[in-house]
């Protein structure tokens, strides 16, 4: 277990007061918990069930109930491929391999990098732009398997930029 | 001189389109031109299909819709249709097939109004049905939503007036008022797109709902994966407490009001009351026995009445129009009108709003006008993954409750897939039967165990290693997992796997006995092949081929190892001779 900077504790505890200390309050406090530190680690569960005086197993419980929460740190680009119904029938599952091929990671998986990580998110709504891959903000729409190693390569350079 | 108004449809589907770069080059263009024109950013207009979509009202005249508007299209735009009034390529017909059966009710100022800017809802009758409410007693109110026959949108189709009579009856100090936007089924995305477009109009029936039932407290379930949805919800928020429409002492009725939002956190069972109600609670989303319902017990162990987004966008208008005007519209059991998000193998894509009753038929081949391409229509999803696949001999069924339940599928949300002759049924039924897996909140062992059986059975049957005994076990576990569930997710997720088994049994035959997938969609099934006498050799496939499954000399015929092949379709697709086929 690594402890807490004094400043993310400061912050938790700030978090938490916000919302009165309310055990119901929860998912409102990890969201933006996560939102600030990028993911939840056992030391952070730890810090918020102290204080809204509940037990860890209870935020660990929600943590790893919901698919937004994660517990381990992302990479600096998230690659989502949507898996809804839209994008299943225009073929996405040729996009998602071609991405676990090239990135040489599983779904959720981090590159050794910290550059990418692989996810699925379930529908961005964009049924007529499918098969659909979202990163960060932008959404790119039509992919095709020959398209992914451009997008893969954009955002690596992207990545060199921001060095 | 009024102003030509000029509407961007901004949406997130609209947005990820470029309409963003399209209002700058309209607003650059204009004001270099001196021309005099209000920019609007609206909601979602529909049409999916033709994204980026604007629509230009020019001063007394009808609102025109231009589709694929890029770059090119706009400035042709400005200076043939605005400067010189000439006609434009890209104007979508106001009668056309996609727009002449729909009738809007629950869309009816998403892509018209500025979703941030409350007078513009106010101009259209906006908080006037709040208003005739306040003067009423809530008895009268419910009363009103029980004649009109409302029934609720998110799937379950219980009767809203009833709901709201229930709670009310319900004695509490404390009740609550939630709004369920949860929307977690793929493919579907009318509550988004409501709250998108129209806020108001969900606020407003939650307040009037809140005055009928006797409560001060409203909250908004949303899911956190809608951003711009939330953002534009505070937005509206903000703005009906500033006017007096939300807080204490509501237009001096002495009736207090206010909306909290809480987020969901990516669970598609939250949908489901119960589970909902506990996450809101901060709590895992599992489900619970109902009864007690949560119009006796719920958020807090107070009645609170759980409405859906597009249940709610319909309130308003029903009390301005009445009861017998909406339940004019309609079959016998089902009122009103219904959103669907029409997506697939299908030629215009969109949002669409059309009377109860209308058949799949006038949706799929009118207003959606038919299968892209060549192929043939094969079925029509709906209901997600509790719902099931509509195959061609109820393309003639008019769509309500009851008839989408006989044919074996349910209304549900209003996702509506069309598929095609390419589409393999029981890859269907496997990926939804996927997605009720990976959602099952695993406190039933039938869902939690019991669907991950009838994967694998699918999966037997969809690697060539199926047999006939596989499907009795299939159909016997389904209806176990049916009847054992507590909840809807667990009691409908057999549902897909049921409908396909039932309408495509010849499919699921052939990929047993035959090893045959028709639709080439089955990986393990099919095997792609050079045909010698068609190849010229001339290396476009080799060079493209991400696995180097291909080898071959220039200028000689070609070949594919099969092993290494991961049937990813670039050759037969990059073959300019048709020289590969799929055996």
């Amino acid at each position: 277990m690594t402890t807490l900077s004094e400043s993310t504790r400061n912050f938790l505890v700030e978090l938490c007061r916000k919302y009165r200390n309310d055990e119901h309050e929860l998912i409102n406090v990890l969201h933006e918990a996560q939102d600030a530190l990028g993911y939840l680690p056992v030391e952070v569960q730890h810090l918020v069930a102290g204080e809204l005086k509940i037990p860890d197993a209870r935020v660990y419980g929600v943590v790893t109930f919901y698919s937004f929460f994660t517990m381990v740190p992302k990479g600096k680009f998230d690659i989502s491929i949507c898996m809804g119904t839209a994008c299943y029938v225009k073929g996405n599952e040729l996009i998602l391999d071609e991405f676990k091929r090239r990135l040489n990671v599983k779904v959720g998986g981090t590159t050794p990098d910290g550059i990418f990580t692989l996810s699925t998110l379930r529908c961005v709504g964009a049924c007529s732009l499918a098969p659909v891959v979202s990163i960060g903000n932008k959404v790119f729409g039509n992919v095709t398997p020959l398209q992914v190693k451009k997008i893969i390569d954009e955002y690596i350079e992207k990545a060199e930029e921001l060095h | 001189m009024e102003n030509t108004i000029i509407k961007f449809a901004m949406g997130t589907c609209g947005i990820a389109s470029g309409t963003q770069d399209i209002l700058n080059l309209f607003d650059k263009e204009l004001s270099r031109l001196n021309y005099p024109a209000s920019l609007v950013k609206t909601g979602c207009m529909g049409h999916c299909y033709a994204e980026p979509t604007i629509s230009i009202t020019l001063p007394g005249k009808d609102a025109v819709y231009f589709g694929n508007v890029n770059e090119e299209r706009a400035r042709d735009i400005i200076d043939h249709f605005l400067l010189k009034g000439d006609h434009t390529e890209g104007i979508i017909p106001p009668e056309g097939d996609f727009s002449r059966k729909q009738l809007k009710i629950a869309l009816r100022n998403c892509g018209e109004i500025d979703p941030e800017n409350i007078q513009e809802y106010i101009d259209r009758e906006g908080y006037k049905a709040l208003m005739k409410c306040l003067t009423k007693k809530p008895e009268k109110v419910i009363a009103e939503i029980k004649d009109s026959g409302l029934r609720g949108r998110g799937g379950g189709g219980f009767s809203t007036g009833l709901k709201w009579e229930i709670t009310r009856k319900s004695k509490s100090d404390v009740k609550y008022v939630v709004c369920n936007a949860d929307e977690g089924d793929p493919g579907a995305f009318m509550d988004r797109s409501v709250l998108e477009g129209d806020p108001h109009s969900v606020i407003e029936a939650m307040i009037i709902c809140g005055y009928s039932i006797g409560s001060n407290n409203g909250l908004v379930y949303i899911r956190a994966e809608y951003p711009l949805a939330i953002s534009r919800l505070k937005t509206a928020l903000n703005q009906a407490r500033e006017q007096g429409f939300l807080g204490e002492n509501i237009l001096h009725s002495g009736f207090s009001f206010d909306i909290e939002i809480r987020y969901g956190a990516g669970a598609f069972v939250c949908g489901e009351e119960t589970a909902l109600i506990h996450s809101m609670e901060g709590m895992r989303g599992e489900p619970t026995f109902k009864p007690p319902y949560p119009s006796v017990s719920g958020y807090m162990g107070k009645p609170t009445c759980v409405n859906n987004v597009e249940t709610l966008a319909n309130i308003a208008t029903i009390i301005r129009n009445g009861a017998e005007w909406f339940s004019s519209i309609g079959t016998a059991t089902s009122k009103g009108t219904k959103v669907f998000a029409l997506a697939g193998k299908i030629k215009r894509t969109g949002l669409i709003e059309v009377p109860m009753g209308t058949t799949l038929r006038e949706i799929i081949f009118e207003i959606g006008g038919g299968i892209k391409g060549i192929k043939k229509f094969k079925a029509a999803q709906t209901g997600g993954p509790s719902g099931g696949c509509l195959s061609e001999q109820y393309l003639d069924t008019p769509i309500d409750y009851e008839h989408l339940l006989e044919a074996g599928s349910m209304m549900g949300s209003g996702g509506m897939i069309v598929l095609d002759e390419d589409d393999c049924m029981v890859s269907m039924a496997k990926f939804y039967l996927e997605f009720s897996i990976d959602e099952s909140c695993g406190k039933c062992a039938p869902c939690r165990l019991g669907n991950k059986r009838l994967h694998e059975m699918l999966v037997k049957i969809t690697d060539g290693k199926g047999t006939m005994a596989d499907l009795q076990k299939i159909k016997d576990l389904s209806v176990v997992i049916k009847d054992t569930s507590l909840c809807g997710l667990g009691q409908t997720s057999p549902n897909p796997v049921l409908s396909t088994l039932n309408q495509f049994h010849d499919e699921y035959v052939a990929h047993i006995e035959e090893r045959n997938c028709s639709a080439h969609q089955c990986k393990e099934l099919i095997h792609y092949v050079i045909l010698p006498d068609k190849c010229t050799g001339c290396t476009v496939c080799f060079r493209n081929c991400p696995v180097e499954a291909i080898y071959g000399d220039k200028g000689e015929v070609h070949s594919i190892l099969d092993h290494q092949c991961i049937k990813c379709g670039i050759c037969l697709s990059k073959c300019k001779f048709n020289a590969i086929i799929i055996n």
